[in-house]
């Protein structure tokens, strides 16, 4: 850092040299015009956002232009994509789009729950346990390893099969509390090597109760790689979603990209050559995944000064 | 005022902290109101090891720490820690560190406001900010709203005094407050330090360097390997040091007008043993002091690790 008077205003790559947690935006109108101004400049963030944004859109604009339940039978079976029908119907003549729209809800619900029941458990044992160290620490650190360790897919398949009620609000919850652990380790050292700083020592000093420091002095610090972990778990728990479907165990009554391909897969559709059936929910999953994992390298490039290229 | 009594702390190390590793041993001394205590000793003495334990930032693993009366590891819970706080502060070595990168420098007030003075309003509490600057000669128009990397150490390090000042304090742990400067603020903080000192503060001043530990303080504690080695007035320790350790660290000040070929051939001069037990070396290396004059205590020569004073091999 230098000694010299800076000059106010936001200069651009003024921040480089600092860590990878330190050129976060909360609260910092400066180093925040900074980041919009990078994030604006990074092809990739903006591509996967823009990917991101018109799934997104599609998913929640077009579902009430279309009414009725996407898997009523509205037309003639088995049909390639048409003007009537944009991407087809099924062996049964359901409408391929109207059930392609209401999956990508469902895939974004599941993201954002699963995603943030993740980050929300990993976050609190990170903190919690990178922050008071000691016994806490141990034993927190002891539940992360073993949920870690325990084959998460195989306790999904068999709570999913034996469990009553599947929805897709049991499901998020299912993967958000399987998923959290690698978070929590990351969080936790990130956590262990800022809570050394003096500046948590000072705000001691003045009298902060743990939460407050936590949340309100090292948090902020790390803002950036929370959301990265944030964007990921929801990517991950998207894959996760639709793997649970596509074998069956997803919500016997709803829609979603992974029960798509499902009953594609079920019905002959690769034999049969309807390629309109399987092929745009297996597209709208990997794009949204895709997009989102390049969106966290852009991301980790806007935050990150050491890996903007200039 | 503040009075550690035979204080030790103990790391368990090694794999399963199997074994031991004495940071401070039996450490003991006192600071009164209006005087500077130098905690002078090098890298690991465990001077910042005593420095937090008196802030209450490390437990205590023997001895006492009692400030004003009450001990300081007896404190329990938010509350009894906080009024603590209201009158013992401290400055750290790092200036750069002890703020937080991604808010303003002046944070550090609104932390102390948000946390002991709610019921003060705005424009009272903006003057009693400027008046703590000024006290530490900065312009408050030229640090307030800044980042923390847009000041220089100096003057983070004085924004942090001034902040210690908001609170009505009675002690200050100033842990190498002066290291991280440069020769021309160094003094200014220095000369700070001595108008706290003469509006009645205590100040524990911990610091390896000798001929600062000289400057201010009243009284020097020489810390050898987590024990003292000797403590005294500052003037006794400096012009008469008994300890080989501290004669040692004197004759390694880098002086203008002598090289250190000079002052190695002064070294083994003045070499009279250990100072407890005399050229025999017959201690068996404990921790205790002896008291060689008024005031002035100095310990054994033994390796610091509980083995006794070896006879001078030069004797």
């Amino acid at each position: 850092m230098s000694a010299q008077q800076v000059p106010g205003g936001p200069v651009p790559g003024e921040g480089v040299g600092a860590g990878p947690g330190e050129a976060a935006a909360v609260g910092a109108p400066r180093r925040g015009n900074e980041t919009v101004y990078f994030a604006l400049r990074n092809p990739k963030l903006l591509a996967g956002a823009v990917v991101v944004a018109v799934l997104l859109v599609a998913a929640l604009a077009v579902p009430p232009f279309l009414g009725g339940s996407p898997n009523a039978y509205v037309g003639p079976q088995a049909q390639p994509p048409s003007a009537e029908f944009w991407f087809g119907t099924t062996n049964f003549g359901q409408d391929v789009f109207a059930q392609f729209v209401h999956g990508l809800r469902s895939t974004f619900l599941v993201g954002l729950l699963g995603g943030g029941i993740a980050a929300l458990v990993g976050m609190v044992v990170g903190f919690v346990a990178g922050y008071r160290g000691g016994l806490v620490d141990e034993v927190l650190n002891m539940i992360t390893n073993i949920v870690l360790v325990l084959p998460a897919m195989v306790v999904l398949i068999i709570a999913a099969a034996y469990l009553e009620a599947r929805g897709i609000l049991v499901q998020s919850l299912f993967i958000g509390l399987t998923s959290w652990p690698w978070a929590a380790r990351a969080i936790r050292a990130q956590t262990l090597s800022l809570a050394t700083r003096d500046f948590v020592d000072l705000a001691r000093l003045s009298g902060r109760r743990a939460h407050a420091i936590i949340f309100r002095e090292i948090a902020p610090n790390m803002s950036s790689y929370l959301f990265m972990t944030f964007i990921l778990l929801f990517g991950g728990a998207i894959l996760i979603a639709a793997g649970l479907d596509f074998i069956g165990l997803g919500p016997p009554q709803g829609v979603s990209l992974g029960l798509m391909m499902h009953s594609a897969v079920s019905w002959s559709a690769l034999q049969l050559g309807m390629w309109w059936w399987f092929v745009p929910p297996g597209l709208g999953i990997t794009a949204i995944v895709g997009s989102l994992y390049i969106m966290n390298v852009g991301l980790d490039e806007v935050f990150n000064p050491r890996l903007r290229e200039t | 005022m503040l009075r550690l009594d035979r204080v030790s702390k103990v790391y368990r190390v090694g794999s399963f902290g199997r074994e031991r590793l004495h940071a401070v041993r039996d450490v003991g001394f006192e600071v009164r109101s209006g005087q500077v205590v130098a905690l002078i000793g090098e890298s690991g003495s465990g001077k910042s090891t005593i420095g937090k334990m008196v802030l209450g930032l490390t437990s205590i693993t023997g001895g006492a720490i009692t400030f004003e009366g009450t001990d300081v590891a007896g404190l329990r819970g938010h509350r009894a820690h906080k009024e603590y706080y209201r009158r013992v502060q401290g400055v750290f070595q790092d200036p750069f560190s002890s703020f937080n990168p991604v808010f303003p420098a002046d944070r550090v007030f609104a932390l102390i406001r948000a946390e002991y003075f709610p019921e003060v309003g705005e424009a009272e509490w903006r003057r009693r900010i400027e008046e703590s600057l000024r006290v530490v000669r900065l312009d408050p128009a030229q640090v307030l709203g800044k980042y923390p990397h847009q000041l220089s150490g100096g003057q983070l390090q004085r924004i942090l005094i001034a902040r210690a000042l908001l609170l009505d304090i009675r002690l200050l742990v100033a842990d190498e407050v002066i290291s991280m400067l440069d020769a021309s603020t160094r003094i200014d903080v220095l000369n700070l330090l001595a108008d706290l000192k003469a509006r009645g503060m205590g100040i524990l001043f911990v610091t390896h360097d000798l001929s600062l530990g000289n400057y201010v303080s009243d009284t020097a504690v020489i810390l050898r390997r987590g024990a003292i080695a000797e403590s005294g007035p500052a003037d006794r320790v400096f012009t008469n040091p008994l300890h080989p350790y501290t004669r040692r660290l004197l004759s390694s000040v880098p002086r203008l007008h002598r090289t250190w070929a000079q002052a190695d051939a002064e070294l083994p001069a003045d070499d009279g043993g250990c100072p407890v037990h005399g050229r025999a070396g017959a201690g068996d290396g404990s921790a205790t002091l002896v008291e060689v004059e008024a005031g002035h205590f100095v310990g054994c020569a033994g390796d610091g690790e509980g083995g006794p004073c070896r006879p001078d091999p030069r004797a």
